[in-house]
């Protein structure tokens, strides 16, 4: 073994709690955050026996009687009243009329002075093969319907995928949302933090300290803090009202708050600094005379802007924004304060999803969702951020 | 020059839209007034009083001191050990491991919390401290390595080299030279895990439980449900925490920097 050895021992013990407690707390939850969104075990988890005996079943013909058995017995078999609720909120999503069918069924097989001699003497409709094909469909562990759903997408009858419904097509409109508001806001932040870093960069001594140190204060102050100061200017009555009246410019309060406007005045606020810190670090590197250089030569200003500063600078301007935007689509604090209801983003629904309605795939899915756009865009700005000259 | 006054008009107008609404909230936590608005009727310190006297205030203070305090040994402790087994070159695929690290900052909050929450049930974790705990662990690591990763790299190796040389054991060059040199950037990456973990709703929103309610979730419905002065309170003394606690980075590394 070389010299070498001991310390790379020791770097490696070094490494290995926090390497550890990332895998278990931050890898681990997020796989099983994208495992809850294929898994579909609410039916199979009740339907034991009726999985092995539809195994054998042609999916066309009648249902027949060791089918209609089993299915009874793991009906018989079932004590958990919450799971029973979920396999047949399941059934009744791929099929409707399963919430009354499996109702009466199960009343029916409650019933032991007279018990049923098969399924189909409870109820017609279990002689229907549709009804058999949609608990065989069920009964497989994996499913893509989360993830398709995500994207307003579904199977028809013949297995095939085709979209949605538009009445059922609530998720492109908000990941359309997501993405319109996380591209305004990025626009306004490099249109105010582009033209301020320039300034900032131009100057030196005390005016740049100020201008930096308003950038800097914002980013060190809570998230919530900025929000409630927000919540405060904007309302009604808020200061930002009150100084339009009092300059004449309105006569009635111009609604700001729980509306679009608001959200994009807000995280306009809160992620200015990323916009203009990043564009900042690439302008300082600039040599300060290729400006007079251009002007000597006789460039106009705006044209020394456009085939000098602009080029050299676009490369800060690029990875600020693609922050800006990947730190807009996941924001929830912020819409969920200051927006209205036609305002919440990606982030609301899944958490709504999650602790509202307890409906663990489709949070899944639209999280990985999420997950998928944010990690190919940072993928993109750790590249750009990588191979940036004059920076380690 | 209108060129150089529109450069000033456009400065000063940013400066006033990034810092006015900081500015703004401050005087209204010492209004009387049940409302938060404009002209204040009169001053008091009544909701100071409510933030500490009242139940769910205090409660929610303490509990995020204790989160806070938790958050910041384990961050710190895992942080820096793990710089410090990131300065070796030989360690494989260390590109791909501090990238790991660092994810937490990049992935969404709320899906972060969806996985977490699933995964901390699993575990009979969720609605305790320690769940609360490593969730905000998790997010707030990546400064600890940030800041820890940057002080290790100002430091030249060749005065650990002096020091081993000159017939110190690893432990002793650690203690007596390696951590005092980066002890700026653990003190600051510690300081960046408390404002963290101090700052963290929507995790907190997933993981927490009724007894764990941390100053920001409370915040953050009271925002929501029942807005009332107490927030203008609260946003007080997170701001000055904040001036506090930058002060005292800046006054600790200027003594560290003296004393070498």
């Amino acid at each position: 073994m070389t010299a070498a050895a001991p310390r790379t021992v020791r770097s490696l013990l070094l490494l290995a709690p926090l390497l550890v407690f990332l895998l278990a707390f931050f890898v681990w939850p997020l796989f099983s955050m994208m495992s809850q969104s294929v898994s579909d075990t609410a039916v199979l988890r009740l339907l034991p026996r009726s999985a092995e005996v539809l195994a054998g079943w042609d999916r066309t013909s009648p249902p027949t009687l060791p089918m209609q058995q089993a299915l009874m017995e793991d009906l018989r078999a079932v004590d958990d009243d919450q799971a029973l609720g979920d396999m047949v909120r399941r059934l009744n999503s791929a099929r409707s009329g399963f919430r009354t069918l499996m109702g009466k069924t199960t009343s029916a097989l409650g019933d032991t002075d007279n018990p049923p001699a098969d399924l189909v003497s409870i109820d017609k409709r279990w002689g229907k093969p549709e009804f058999w094909l949609a608990i065989a469909d069920a009964l497989s562990p994996l499913t893509d319907r989360n993830l398709l759903a995500a994207l307003d997408l579904g199977r028809n009858a013949a297995g095939e995928i085709e979209h949605l419904p538009a009445d059922q097509s609530v998720n492109s409109v908000i990941l359309v949302r997501t993405f319109w508001i996380a591209a305004l806001v990025t626009f306004f932040c490099a249109a105010i933090g582009y033209p301020y870093a320039i300034i900032a960069a131009s100057l030196s001594g005390w005016k740049r300290d100020l201008m930096l140190a308003a950038v800097l204060l914002p980013l060190w102050t809570s998230l919530l803090v900025r929000t409630a100061a927000w919540f405060i200017l904007l309302q009604e009555q808020g200061l930002i009202n009150d100084l339009l009246r009092w300059l004449r410019l309105i006569d009635a309060p111009l609604p700001l708050i729980f509306n679009r406007t608001g959200v994009i005045i807000a995280m306009t606020h809160v992620l200015l600094p990323f916009m203009v810190l990043p564009i900042y670090s690439v302008l300082i590197t600039i040599p300060k005379n290729l400006m007079p250089a251009a002007a000597s030569l006789g460039a106009p200003p705006l044209r020394a802007f456009l085939r000098v500063l602009l080029p050299l600078s676009l490369r800060g301007v690029a990875s600020g924004g693609l922050l800006v935007f990947i730190s807009a689509i996941g924001y929830y604090i912020t819409p969920a304060l200051i927006g209205g209801p036609g305002d919440q983003m990606i982030s609301s629904i899944i958490a709504f999803y999650a602790t509202g309605s307890a409906n663990w795939g489709m949070a899944g899915a639209l999280g990985v969702v999420l997950l998928v756009a944010t990690l190919l865009l940072y993928s993109v700005y750790a590249r750009l951020s990588a191979d940036e000259p004059g920076r380690r | 020059m209108p060129m150089k006054l529109a450069k000033t008009a456009f400065a000063t107008l940013t400066i006033l839209f990034l810092v006015a609404p900081l500015i703004a909230i401050l005087p209204l936590a010492f209004t009387s007034s049940v409302i938060l608005t404009y002209p204040v009727p009169s001053w008091s310190m009544r909701w100071f009083h409510e933030l500490f006297f009242a139940d769910a205030w205090r409660r929610a203070i303490v509990n995020s001191l204790i989160v806070g305090t938790g958050t910041t040994v384990l961050a710190t402790a895992l942080g820096t050990a793990a710089s410090l087994g990131l300065r070796n070159r030989v360690v494989l695929f260390r590109g791909a491991v501090r990238t790991l690290f660092l994810l937490p900052m990049v992935v969404p909050a709320v899906v972060l919390g969806v996985g977490m929450q699933v995964l901390l049930a699993r575990f009979g974790l969720t609605n305790s401290y320690m769940g609360v705990i490593i969730a905000h662990t998790v997010v707030a690591v990546p400064f600890v390595v940030v800041s820890v990763t940057g002080a290790l790299a100002g430091i030249d190796e060749r005065v650990e080299l002096a020091a081993e040389s000159l017939g110190a054991a690893p432990a002793t060059v650690f203690r007596r030279v390696t951590l005092p040199l980066a002890m700026p950037g653990v003190l600051s990456g510690a300081v960046l895990a408390f404002a963290t973990s101090l700052d963290e709703v929507v995790l907190t929103l997933f993981v927490a439980g009724p007894n764990q309610r941390t100053l920001a979730r409370q915040m953050f419905s009271s925002i929501r449900e029942n807005i009332s002065p107490a927030i203008a309170a609260a946003a007080f003394l997170f701001i000055a925490a904040t001036l506090l606690i930058g002060l005292a980075v800046v006054l600790s590394r200027s003594v560290l920097a003296k004393r070498r």
